[in-house]
């Protein structure tokens, strides 16, 4: 499996570190429940098929990465900056 | 491959035996029936067990057996053996060190030892000694805490030095430059199981008892009434029943999902390897302790080994090469004879990684439904001990005292069971 980093290009999976599902969002602190704190820190959707993750590339640029990837293949679909897709996230936020 | 009768005929209950060995040896052993039949599903069970993986047909056994329950039936979307039962190393042990676990794979270890003669099959159990190796001070005094835990609870444990370490496993490399043995961990009850001998040991004692084993019968949604599971739909039919029990393994989200539920799981991908076959070499097994690989050997003479999973989501039943030359470069560093093996096979199995590292086995805030997942990539050694409490959680609508830490609810309520104290991060448990 080999991840194209948006900013050093290809390279082996062994380059990039995995920290799991981009789309849990950190509650806010001033008025989020238990159940939302549980929910972020425990409960995963768990596709089998398209899964949005977070990897870093800890042995290249040290960016963070969201990457979009087929669980059932392996595939790579997508790779965006992990700050491009919060600063959109931010923007579109009300 | 399947290996039910062609019928829903009953079978006449031969009992496995040295005389029913002899009186086949010399009629040529055309006599053998299938160990378990093949039925048509009914309409209606006192008890559904979705996955037909060692901890379902587990499960459904001691059903009948221990609740007398007989109207029970197992689905299974492949055919029994395909799933991670009969993909896995076969290593069973029960060294753990936290209150929660400890009793649970004791209990498993107990019913191993008399499993053969409970379920009359030949699963090949052999308590050849399970070796865990400490390289440093700091991991010796972890595995006196680990050892003394054990013992506490009743557990063999045993720590040896460098010296009983080479007297016992003379072939390893104890001067590596960087991570010298230094002695180890060693329970002498702990070994291997021939894991695809579990499944069909548990489905035709099973069967024997009234079961219904359902292959190729794939469960594609939970149908839930009033806040009560009250049937499946399947790829054979619609099933109504009163109890339905999930023990999916690698799949558990995706069946879970079926009912609405999320679940604290990712699925990871966790590879094995086998060499070619050579000489009795390895007499136990071997887990080295400055990386992830454990070693053992078949009775057909390969060297059985793995180490970590891969690290990333996925169903994709195959892992990719970083992880398989991690396993190798801890090979060499543990045994550099290893070199000169050719590697026949390697396959990957689903993990059902928790978030804590440690199972499930509990109720769901769906009445009727049960839960049996999180099982990691050490959930072979658990098979007894997991069918057999998950029997008691059904059949009794409660916990029982082995696996009453085991609670879905444990990441809400902070009760966690980390043995590796990794936090919430499955790849890292
Ligand atoms: C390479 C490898 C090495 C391992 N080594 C060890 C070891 O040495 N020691 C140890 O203790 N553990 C080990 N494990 C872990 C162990 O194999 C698993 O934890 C355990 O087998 C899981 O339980 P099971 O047997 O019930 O799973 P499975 O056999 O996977 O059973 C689950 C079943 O559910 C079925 N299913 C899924 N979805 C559906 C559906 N919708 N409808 C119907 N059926 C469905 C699947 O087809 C499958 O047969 C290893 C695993 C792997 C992959
Ligand atoms: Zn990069």
């Amino acid at each position: 499996m080999r991840i194209p980093c948006v900013y050093c290009g290809e390279r082996g999976h062994e380059e990039f570190a995995y920290l799991g599902d981009a789309t849990v969002q950190r509650p806010d602190a001033s008025s989020a429940t238990a159940a939302e704190w549980h929910d972020y820190g425990y409960v995963r959707d768990n596709p089998s098929g398209s899964h949005r993750e977070l990897w870093q590339h800890v042995s290249g640029c040290r960016a963070w990465l969201v990457v979009t990837r087929d669980t059932r293949t392996h595939a790579i679909l997508s790779v965006e900056a992990a700050r491009d897709v919060a600063l959109s996230r931010e923007k579109a936020a009300p | 491959m399947c290996r039910g009768a062609p019928t829903g005929r009953r079978l006449p209950t031969v009992r496995y035996s040295i005389s029913s060995l002899l009186g086949q040896a010399i009629t040529g052993n055309r006599g053998w029936k299938p160990a378990w039949r093949r039925t048509e599903p009914k309409p209606v069970y006192d008890a559904l067990i979705v996955g037909g993986g060692g901890h379902g047909l587990a499960t459904a056994y001691y059903l009948a057996k221990e609740h007398g329950m007989a109207n029970i039936a197992v689905l299974e979307k492949g055919w029994i053996g395909s799933g991670n039962i009969g993909r896995n190393t076969t290593l069973i042990r029960s060294n753990y060190l936290l209150p929660g676990n400890i009793p649970f794979y004791e209990h498993s270890m107990k019913l191993w030892e008399g499993l053969e003669q409970d379920i009359n099959y030949n699963a090949m159990v052999s308590q050849r000694g399970l070796l865990n190796l400490y390289h440093s001070d700091a991991q010796r005094d972890a595995f006196a805490r680990r050892g003394n835990a054990m013992r506490m609870h009743g557990v063999d444990a045993e720590l040896l030095d460098r010296e009983e370490v080479r007297a016992f496993v003379p072939y390893l490399d104890f001067d590596n430059g960087r991570f010298p043995i230094q002695g180890g961990l060693i329970q002498r009850r702990g070994g291997t199981v021939r894991h695809d001998a579990v499944a069909w040991g548990y489905a035709r004692a099973a069967d024997r008892l009234g079961v219904d084993i359902l292959e190729h019968c794939e469960v594609t949604g939970i149908d839930v009434v009033d806040g009560r599971a009250v049937g499946v739909q399947t790829t054979r039919g619609a099933i109504r029943a009163k109890k339905i029990g999930l023990a999916a393994a690698g799949n558990s989200s995706r069946v879970a999902a079926l009912a609405g539920l999320r679940l604290p799981i990712e699925s990871h991908v966790l590879q094995a390897f086998v060499s070619e076959g050579v000489k009795p070499l390895i007499d136990t097994v071997v887990t080295f302790g400055a990386g992830h690989f454990y070693i053992s050997q078949s009775d057909k003479g390969g060297l059985v080994f793995g180490g970590d999973i891969d690290g990333y989501n996925s169903y994709a039943w195959r892992g990719n090469l970083p992880m398989v030359e991690d396993v190798a470069e801890c090979g060499m560093a543990l045994m550099p004879m290893l070199g000169r093996l050719r590697v026949v096979r390697s396959w990957g199995g689903l993990m059902d990684m928790s978030m804590d590292g440690s199972p499930i086995i509990d109720k769901t805030p769906i009445d009727g439904l049960y839960l049996n997942c999180g099982w990691c990539y050490g959930g072979f050694k658990a098979t007894p001990a997991s069918g057999w409490c998950f029997a008691h959680t059904i059949a009794r609508d409660e916990l029982h005292a082995f696996n009453a830490a085991m609670r879905l609810d444990r990441f809400a309520t902070g009760h966690l069971i980390d043995e590796r104290g990794a936090g919430n991060r499955p790849n890292l448990h």
